[in-house]
């Protein structure tokens, strides 16, 4: 079965370099392409299209107001100052006409009482010169780009994307450092601002190149991210960096000094050498940037492995992807329609078909890079819990990316279930994606719940990247299934109590569990504290997973060292 | 090379044409024909000179100076040889080092060209006593005509009408303007030698005539060597006449018809035609037999240009002067009479008869010649120097010669005389010949420096000129329609035409960038598909359309250095087009598809309006130059890098407020050249249009004067210091 499959190409022309080992190297089949997998007359497609809109448009309404940053007036006196928007810097500084793969957009949604567009920080993705990069972009808009809980989080995720991806970071500083009133959320912990400057230091000693430009201000904590940066540019008149503004040396120390002579770009330049590149103006200092990068030399560092330079695009259309998770969880879905639509010429072959139907695992491509794709099809029983585990370790041993679809309401539970040994497979599962060494990218396009999160690679499991649909829900459980636990436990402890609890008042109780797990298995729920990288628009998925693959390809194989499997 | 491809095209065109001359030279070749020709010039007529000589199987040897070492004259010859350094004094004008080059080419005949040494008689007499053939008149019709009241006594003599002036010996200033006095102003100062305008001076009133008469004598004597001057009655309302006349060594000499060549500026011819409109052929045959009997007058052979001054008030014409060599617009003849000059030049050195008898002379069609120089028309047609980075001349057809003797990438220096290209079209009458003029001035693409292309279009295009009414003052009276004041607002629909530009060059530059990345491979990371998704088309973002802002500073190159910043917000579709807004701005956008056709060509589809445009992009001093021609509009546009343009580029410890490119009060070059003359000190009162300096660039002297009343400060330069193009000259403070 495998030697067939191994001996299979999804690709209809022959690669320039065979190579007899690789599962996609021989003659051509294409007896591995997908279905359609959609029925557009179904009432089903149908109630989904609507709902997909409405899901898309309250997206799209959300992302808005993110974009809208501190808001008009906040807009205005920022090109008062000559200063660019944070997105505009970083569409200044990527390559002319290439793409930007922005991070977590809706982090900090509704999470204080003060609204926190984007949690008052841009990161992403994007090439400058032809080498990709991480830009950390604070928001002087919101809140004066000063770091709440939500910004230092967001932060330090581009900055774990960037030391694993082996990303240069372009840090473009105009922020007021840490938030005062919330110093106690923001200052002491391990991962908090203090962490910044850490990840700098470790990554710089990798030879991953921190640099930083300051466009603004950088006062106090702030001032080290320059400091700490490989090489930083300042630009005149608008960037201050200094440990203590003019007010609070007046205060103590009495001296009266204005903020240029304090921090600016010619004392830092000429004098204090704490900034390296003096810039004229804004633009100047985006140009530097540029060439900063352009100068880096990262020698064998990004050679990638040759693979197919030829593709197809899949065979279906992949706005359909909005129509397929339904919003209701209880309706089933095949994955394989998804999958139909995100890989090269919707051809999947297909790993164990037969066996643990529930948990679809196979090899595809995405823009001609060769993927694992683990997809959930069903509740996982054992087997599916062992297939997944075989695949991994396949994918793992010939350093096959992966690609986790979760659509998961959880492990078989049940005596037989547990019989079976469930919670060994489970574990199987979970020591598996723990160690792969290889890039992991999970979309959760349905439920994630329980340990089906765990064993599909969830937030837990350090992703490259995870990505939700609006569809997405995540929870410990289904919001219901939850309610009817915390509703029995309650029932024996008021029985215990001889209190009286009528059908109403359980009922009651029971809907607030409900209403309670359902805003927290919101997508917005966890987008606004990182628990994911962002909401996408399904029929982004595959242009968004071919960028998180280009991103995190490795250009050398790390080893994979499990531990022990329980058998 | 275009000039051979229209002649070879029109001949099989007309096959019942298909020989130059029916009826060959009668053959009496004195001391054998000319095998080997050098060429003592360089630019235009250089080619078309040796396009001739070589259609005739004649070697070609080319002269050149250190400036020319890459000339296309010097590629366009067999043989060349360096005669010296840049300044024409030591190179085109030094007479024995082209002797010497003659002598080891073995070269038997010297060609002058037009300018530099082909109106000296000692040149002509220096070749024939060195045993070479001058290919041009004898010296003494050289030294004859050369000596602009000597030429006129004769003239008189023979019968030809002269304008009323002072053509005498005695130069004292106070006698001169006595006789100014008698003759009535205005009155025109004109140096004896030499010709093209230069030194040339309109005195209105006794007051102007000092400065005027000093200034002639100055810049004939830096021009050619002799500070003679003469005086003429000032004609206001003339036109220039002028009639191509050949003679062969046996005593025969036909006109070739008239020119009429009276759209000049700054006393230069700009646009030439032929026949003259408006004329009477009785007039015309007056003119040619007036022509043809001033030639006879000097015994004249060779080809030449007996120039006439037109009174269009009173219909009379008056004698001139006589160039005696192959003038600078002799095509738009050779396109009405079908025939090669040079090549007749050549025959008629070899001793052969005149191919053709006044009888047989043809008159067919029109011919316009426009005459394409790199100059600023809006600081008063000043010539300008730079770099042609972008040079696409209109192709050639059996109707349109294109004579350049410059290429793509190469420099227009001040050395030498500025003109890039001379422009000639030929229709079956006036009205089809202008069509294909201004067509062809549209289609006419040059980049990198100041050139009069749009100025020549708005003549071609003024209704004046449209019913032939041209005078010498056209451009003088027309000058509110033809030149766009500053001060004025631009005109509504240049403007709009300047908008759509902009967004189509930002559009254009999109497409480029985009197949920029998909072609180029990306070393950097990795080079193969997954990492080339970064520069799919278009690009992707999370939530939103891609966006690209780019600010384009339209230079208003007629109205001078006026400019406009567009600052353009364009957003990639998702079907590959770009639409296109300007900010700040009340006009809906555009939404503009892109084909590069290559080689500079885009097919651009704006909201469901076709048509092919072409960009032209350099970079000059630190900033990107993007040229775009659409339609018959062709606009300048800058990419600005920099929010903020400074002039120095490093720190003040303060941040300095009010940058501006230079401290108030500056006077800066107006163009590179050699300050001839520095009329005031430091210090100096002066007041408003005072001139303070003279500068001399292209031979030609312009006065620095003071743009207000005040003092001379930060004065620096001293007569025969080079100065650079906007260069701070002075200052002047306020009192």
């Amino acid at each position: 079965m495998l030697r067939t499959l191994a001996n299979r190409s999804l690709k209809k022309k022959p690669l320039p370099f065979p190579r007899p080992d690789s599962p996609f190297s021989s003659s051509s089949s294409s007896a591995s392409v997908l279905p359609d997998g959609i029925d557009r007359s179904s009432d089903a497609f149908l109630r989904n299209s609507t709902a997909a809109r409405q899901l898309l448009s309250r997206l799209h309404s959300h992302v808005q107001k993110a974009f809208a940053g501190g808001g008009p007036e906040a807009v205005r006196r920022n090109r008062g100052r000559d200063k660019l928007l944070p997105r505009e810097r970083i569409d200044r500084m990527v390559d002319d006409g290439s793409s930007f793969l922005e991070l977590s957009q809706l982090a900090g949604y509704d999470l204080y009482d003060e609204p926190l567009p984007s949690a008052g920080i841009i990161t992403g993705i994007g090439p400058v010169h032809g080498r990709l990069c991480m830009f950390v972009a604070n928001d002087p808009t919101v809140k004066g780009g000063t770091y709440y809980p939500v910004t230092v989080k967001k932060h330090l995720r581009a900055q774990e994307i960037a030391a694993e991806c082996k990303l240069p970071c372009i840090y473009l500083v105009d922020s007021g450092g840490a938030n005062l009133p919330r110093q106690a959320d923001v200052f002491p912990d391990r991962d908090n601002f203090g962490r910044i400057f850490y990840n700098q230091a470790k990554m710089s000693s990798e030879g991953i190149p921190q640099i930083a430009l300051v466009l603004g201000s950088c006062t106090a904590g702030g001032a080290y991210i320059p400091a700490m940066a490989d090489e930083s540019v300042i630009v005149k008149g608008n960037g201050t960096i200094f440990l203590a503004g003019p007010p609070l040396v007046k205060a103590a120390t009495g001296e009266e000094v204005s903020a240029e002579d304090l921090g600016g770009a010619a004392m830092h330049c000429k004098v204090s050498g704490v900034s390296d590149h003096f810039a004229n103006d804004e633009l100047d200092g985006l140009t530097i940037g540029r060439n900063i990068v352009k100068n880096l030399h990262m020698a064998g560092k990004g050679v990638q492995p040759s693979h197919s330079s030829d593709y197809e695009e899949p065979l279906y259309d992949a706005e359909e992807l909005r129509s397929i998770a339904p919003t209701d969880q209880k309706q089933p879905f095949d994955i394989r329609s998804v999958i139909a639509r995100i890989v090269d010429g919707s051809e999947f072959d297909e790993f164990k078909k037969l066996y643990g139907t529930t948990l679809v695992t196979g090899f595809a491509r995405i823009f001609g890079q060769p993927v694992g794709i683990i997809g959930n099809n069903g509740i996982l029983f054992t087997e599916s819990a062992l297939k997944g585990s075989h695949f991994i370790q396949l994918c793992v041993q010939r350093n096959i990316p992966l690609i986790f679809l979760q659509n998961i309401t959880g492990f078989m539970v049940g005596s037989r279930s547990e019989a079976s040994g469930i919670a060994k497979a489970g574990a199987k599962m979970v020591m598996a994606v723990s160690c792969a060494k290889v890039p992991k990218i999970t979309l959760i396009v349905g439920g994630s719940f329980g340990a089906g999160n765990y064993g599909m690679c969830g937030r837990a499991y350090s992703p490259n990247f995870l990505f939700l649909w609006p569809t997405a829900k995540i929870s410990v459980m289904g919001g219901i299934q939850a309610a009817g636990v915390l509703a029995q436990i309650e029932r024996s402890n008021k029985k215990k109590q001889n209190i009286e609890w009528s059908e109403e008042e359980e009922e009651k109780f029971k809907s607030k569990v409900v209403e309670a797990y359902e805003r927290e298995g919101s997508p917005y729920y966890s987008s606004a504290r990182l628990w994911d990288d962002g909401i996408i628009d399904p029929a982004d998925t595959r242009k968004v997973l071919g960028l998180c693959l280009a991103a995190s390809v490795k250009s050398v194989t790390e080893e994979t060292k499990y531990g022990v499997f329980r058998m | 090379m275009s000039l051979m491809a229209s002649i070879i095209l029109r001949k099989c065109r007309n096959p019942n044409r298909r020989f130059l001359f029916p009826r060959p030279f009668s053959s009496l070749p004195e001391k054998g024909s000319i095998e080997k020709i050098l060429v003592a010039n360089r630019g235009e007529i250089a080619c078309r000179i040796m396009r001739t000589a070589k259609r005739l199987g004649i070697r070609t040897v080319a002269v050149y100076s250190d400036a020319d070492r890459n000339g296309l004259h010097v590629k366009s010859a067999d043989e060349a040889v360096r005669i010296g350094e840049a300044p024409a004094r030591v190179s085109y004008l030094n007479g024995s080092a082209i002797m010497e080059a003659a002598r080891r080419t073995g070269a038997q005949a010297i060609h002058p060209g037009y300018g530099f040494l082909s109106e000296s008689a000692d040149f002509a007499h220096l070749c024939e006593a060195e045993g070479l053939r001058f290919i041009g008149p004898p010296a003494s019709a050289i030294r004859d005509m050369g000596d602009k009241s000597a030429s006129k006594r004769i003239m008189g003599a023979a019968g030809v009408p002269l304008v009323p002036g002072y053509h005498g010996d005695n130069q004292d200033t106070a006698f001169l303007k006595s006789e100014a006095e008698k003759i009535g102003y205005p009155i025109l100062i004109k140096p004896t030698h030499g010709g093209g305008g230069k030194g040339m001076r309109i005195v209105q009133n006794a007051e102007e005539f000092i400065e005027a008469f000093l200034g002639a004598k100055r810049e004939a004597a830096a021009s050619f060597g002799i500070d003679t001057i003469l005086l003429e009655k000032y004609i206001t309302q003339p036109r220039h006449v002028e009639v191509q006349v050949f003679g062969d060594k046996h005593g025969n000499v036909i006109h070739l018809n008239e020119r009429d060549c009276s759209l000049q500026r700054r006393h230069q011819k700009i646009i030439e035609e032929a026949p003259a409109p408006n004329v009477a052929n009785d007039f015309r045959s007056h003119l040619g037999k007036a022509a043809v009997a001033a030639a006879k007058a000097v015994g004249y052979y060779s080809a030449g240009t007996v120039e006439f001054i037109m009174d269009t008030i009173s219909g009379q014409f008056y004698f001139m002067e006589m160039n005696t060599r192959l003038q600078v617009e002799h095509p738009v003849t050779e396109m009405i009479v079908d025939q090669d000059l040079v090549e007749w030049q050549i025959r008629v050195a070899n001793g052969e008869h005149l191919p053709l008898t006044q009888s047989e002379v043809p008159l067919k069609g029109h011919a316009f010649e426009a005459r394409i120089y790199a100059e600023n028309v809006a600081r008063g047609f000043l010539p300008a120097t730079g770099t042609l980075h972008h040079y696409q001349p209109v192709s050639v057809s059996p109707t349109v010669r294109v004579e350049t003797g410059v290429e793509e990438g190469d420099t227009v220096s001040m050395h030498y005389d500025p003109m890039i290209a001379k422009l000639v079209v030929w229709g079956e009458n006036r009205d089809a010949a202008l069509v294909k003029l201004k067509n062809c001035l549209q289609n006419f693409q040059v980049a990198g420096l100041p050139t009069n292309i749009s100025f020549l279009q708005s003549l071609a295009d003024h209704w004046a000129f449209e019913k032939g009414l041209v005078e010498t003052h056209f451009i003088e009276h027309f000058k509110n329609d033809l030149c766009v004041d500053s001060t004025e607002k631009v005109a509504e629909e240049t403007y709009a035409s300047a908008r759509l530009g902009a967004s189509i060059v930002a559009a254009c530059i999109c497409e480029m960038d985009h197949l920029a990345s998909s072609e180029t491979p990306l070393a950097c990371i990795g080079g193969n598909t997954l990492q080339s998704l970064w520069y799919s088309h278009p690009p992707f973002r999370m939530h939103h359309s891609p966006k690209r802002k780019m600010e384009l500073e339209w230079e208003i190159e007629s109205a001078g250095s006026c400019e406009e910043l567009f600052k353009l917000v364009i957003t990639y579709q998702p079907n590959g087009s770009y639409f296109t807004e300007i900010e700040d701005c009340d006009f809906p956008g555009w939404n503009i598809k892109v084909t590069h056709l290559g080689n500079h060509k885009f097919r651009v589809d704006a909201d469901g309006f076709s048509t092919y445009v072409t960009l032209a992009l350099y970079s000059k001093e630190d900033s990107k130059h993007i040229h775009l021609w659409h339609d018959k509009h062709h606009h300048h546009y800058r990419q600005i890098m920099k929010l903020n343009q400074y002039t120095d580029d490093e720190s003040h410890h303060k941040p300095v407020l009010d940058m501006g490119n230079r401290p108030k009060g500056s006077v800066v070059a107006p163009m590179a050249g050699l300050v001839v003359k520095v009329l005031l000190e430091n210090g100096a009162l002066v007041g408003e249009g005072q001139p303070v300096l003279v500068l001399e660039a292209m031979k030609m002297e312009h006065v620095v004067k003071s743009p207000r009343a005040g003092y001379v400060e930060g004065l620096q330069v001293s007569p025969g210091q080079q100065v650079f193009d906007s260069s701070v000259l002075f200052t002047i403070k306020d009192k």
